[in-house]
């Protein structure tokens, strides 16, 4: 009996748990990354631990800051590689890939788990029907340490978008849309599950792109259901025996929101906020000077895919920088067999290595004082990608591409039609 | 520590934890006093030489929206602030902050900049001593509250671990 979060929650805790109810739980899967790592180490040393509980549950990735860019940061990641070998837990190192493709991607999680990561966007499995979510440094210490977390099980917002996406609107502008009708607190402390023919119809990757960006609007979790394709997904990657958790009929949500999306046009989140979200045509008078297709929420092969398929055979305008960071190195590889690559390099993108990429400001790429980005990351604050003198816009990767072409943002139904 | 008094630092809504540190410095150190010094920097500039020890931040609705990063709680406790009034806290920002005893108070206050304000943690309440006026804090849940009581989470492994290697 329950919503999906309360399912999983009262599985794990061995009782009966309803929302607003705290819960001590076993943890299945962990993380951490070179932003996050460092402290995590810290609170694990001042807890006097020696041992993380579970070893083979836990994955340390170099993503955010990679390759190392500066002394400090590589003295980070060799803190992170030896602590990765004193402890036997698994390390992506340079190279692989952003955290939240390569934990999903390696089968490391299956519908059901219990996951926390030391990053906000954690909540990205929970298209994988996973109860995912992003912790702070201590908190995950303390789990590496006890193999358990407590929580405080959210009550559910149920989201049913209908429909069918029109043509050059993807799960993105479905996300950016969902941020603007909520708010940036819209969901706070809650869980969202998320439905409807517009989800059944998107791959798995797509789902990824909404759930990913559930804690823009406060959420903890943002929850889909285990149907044919993610179960596919899984078993390519493992053969860990999971089952899918459904809601059950009775289950009680704060509220339903239920929207027909067929007429969604594509969205842009303006800064600095990424619920400041209008159409597409509000601001095709946008000029701009760097555009970035990657990230946790949109480096996935078919959003390279979709970007190349608008750039094939064209060039991005005079004055326009593409940068373009792949989220794994699988992916990096897929594209290249599939030949992404080739277009988006020929059309005058700069491919950099499989990770975060400028998305938080460290390094690849930050903007100069003046400057506007349109990139299809998740967050748009101020000072985000390494300068507070910049404007950001967040957008579908299709739109990135199209407007990298025009220079300035641009409604890509114009030729679509 | 019944009462802890301070003076008002006032932000509005939706004060990330991007704008309490920027992501930038978090892979410089992790010496949190040297982190300090950039708080707030993006969003007010100066802001760490302005503070007095004690010091309240005060701000709006979500405050510690987006990153997981507890570098953010962390900063404006080595910077000083004694307490963080907020109307409301985005979720992991408020674990980090009990886990690592920032004491946070959600209120729906009113303060402008430099009001001093007290809390009365005892009598569960909130007050504005340059405007007069009060406002009660909801209690945390009992699990919480054995938490904070307990020293925050670290101190709670810590004794537990003693426990199971005294048995
Ligand atoms: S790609 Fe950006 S949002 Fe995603 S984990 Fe990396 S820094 Fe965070």
């Amino acid at each position: 009996m329950g919503t999906i979060s309360e399912k999983i929650l009262s599985a794990h805790a061995g009782t009966d748990v309803k929302a607003g109810d705290i819960c001590v739980v076993p943890v299945d899967f962990m993380m951490s990354q070179d932003g996050t790592t460092g402290l995590t180490i810290k609170a694990f040393r001042q807890m006097e631990a020696k041992a993380v509980a579970h070893p083979d549950k836990y994955a340390i990735v170099i993503d955010h800051n990679s390759p190392s860019p500066m002394e400090s940061v590589s003295n980070i990641h060799k803190e992170m590689r030896s602590f990765a070998e004193e402890q036997g837990a698994r390390l992506y190192d340079v190279g692989e890939g952003v955290c939240h493709q390569l934990v999903p991607e390696s089968g490391n999680v299956v519908p059901g788990n219990v996951v926390i990561g030391g990053d906000s966007h954690t909540c990205t499995y929970g298209a994988l029907n996973v109860f995912s979510t992003g912790v702070g440094s201590t908190d995950l210490a303390a789990a590496l340490v006890t193999g358990q977390i407590w929580f405080r099980c959210p009550s559910t917002i149920k989201i049913v978008y209908d429909g069918t996406l029109p043509a050059g609107t993807y799960s993105k502008d479905v996300v950016l849309h969902m941020a603007k009708n909520l708010s940036s607190r819209g969901a706070t402390y809650k869980a969202l599950e998320i439905y409807g023919s517009v989800i059944d119809d998107m791959s798995v990757d797509a789902r990824m792109t909404i759930s990913n960006m559930v804690v823009e609007v406060g959420a903890k979790v943002g929850l889909m259901a285990c149907d044919r394709k993610v179960s596919d997904y899984i078993k390519a990657r493992t053969h860990a025996p999971f089952k899918g958790v459904e809601a059950s009929l009775s289950a009680v949500y704060d509220k339903v929101i239920r929207e027909d999306l067929s007429d969604l046009p594509p969205q842009i989140a303006k800064p600095h906020e990424v619920d400041n979200v209008v159409d597409v045509d509000k601001v095709t008078d946008v000029e701009i000077d760097q555009v970035y297709i990657g990230t946790c929420t949109n480096g996935r092969l078919e959003d390279l895919r979709e970007a190349a398929a608008v750039l094939d055979g064209n060039r991005v305008a005079k004055n326009v920088r593409l940068i373009i960071a792949p989220a794994s190195k699988t992916i990096l590889l897929d594209a290249m067999r599939a030949g992404y690559i080739d277009k988006l390099v020929k059309a005058g993108g700069t491919l950099i290595a499989p990770s975060c990429g400028p998305c938080v400001g460290t390094c690849n790429g930050v903007p100069s004082d003046g400057e506007v980005v349109l990139s299809t990351a998740n967050r748009n604050f101020k000072g985000r990608m390494g300068n507070t003198k910049a404007d950001i816009y967040l957008a579908s990767p299709a739109t990135a591409a199209y407007s990298a072409m025009l220079g300035h943002i641009a409604d890509l139904r114009e030729v679509m039609e | 520590m019944s009462q802890l008094n301070g003076k008002a630092r006032v932000f509005g809504d939706n004060l990330n934890t991007d704008y309490v540190i920027s992501g930038k410095y978090k892979f410089k150190t992790l010496d949190m006093n040297e982190l300090a010094k950039h708080a707030m920097e993006d969003i007010r500039p100066g802001f760490y030489d302005e503070i007095t020890a004690g010091d309240f931040v005060v701000a709006g609705e979500n405050l510690g929206s987006g990153s997981s990063r507890e570098q953010a709680p962390l900063v404006l406790k080595a910077a000083g602030i004694g307490a963080v009034v907020a109307k409301s806290f985005a979720r992991i920002f408020y674990r980090n902050s009990i886990n690592i005893g920032l004491v946070l108070v959600e209120a729906k206050i009113e303060a402008d900049e430099g009001d001093m304000i007290t809390i009365d943690v005892e009598h569960g309440t909130v007050r504005n001593d340059s405007n007069g006026k009060e406002w009660s804090i909801p209690q945390y849940p009992q699990y919480i509250r054995d938490l904070i009581s307990s020293g925050g989470l670290m101190n709670r492994i810590k004794e537990a671990k003693r426990c199971i290697g005294s048995r």
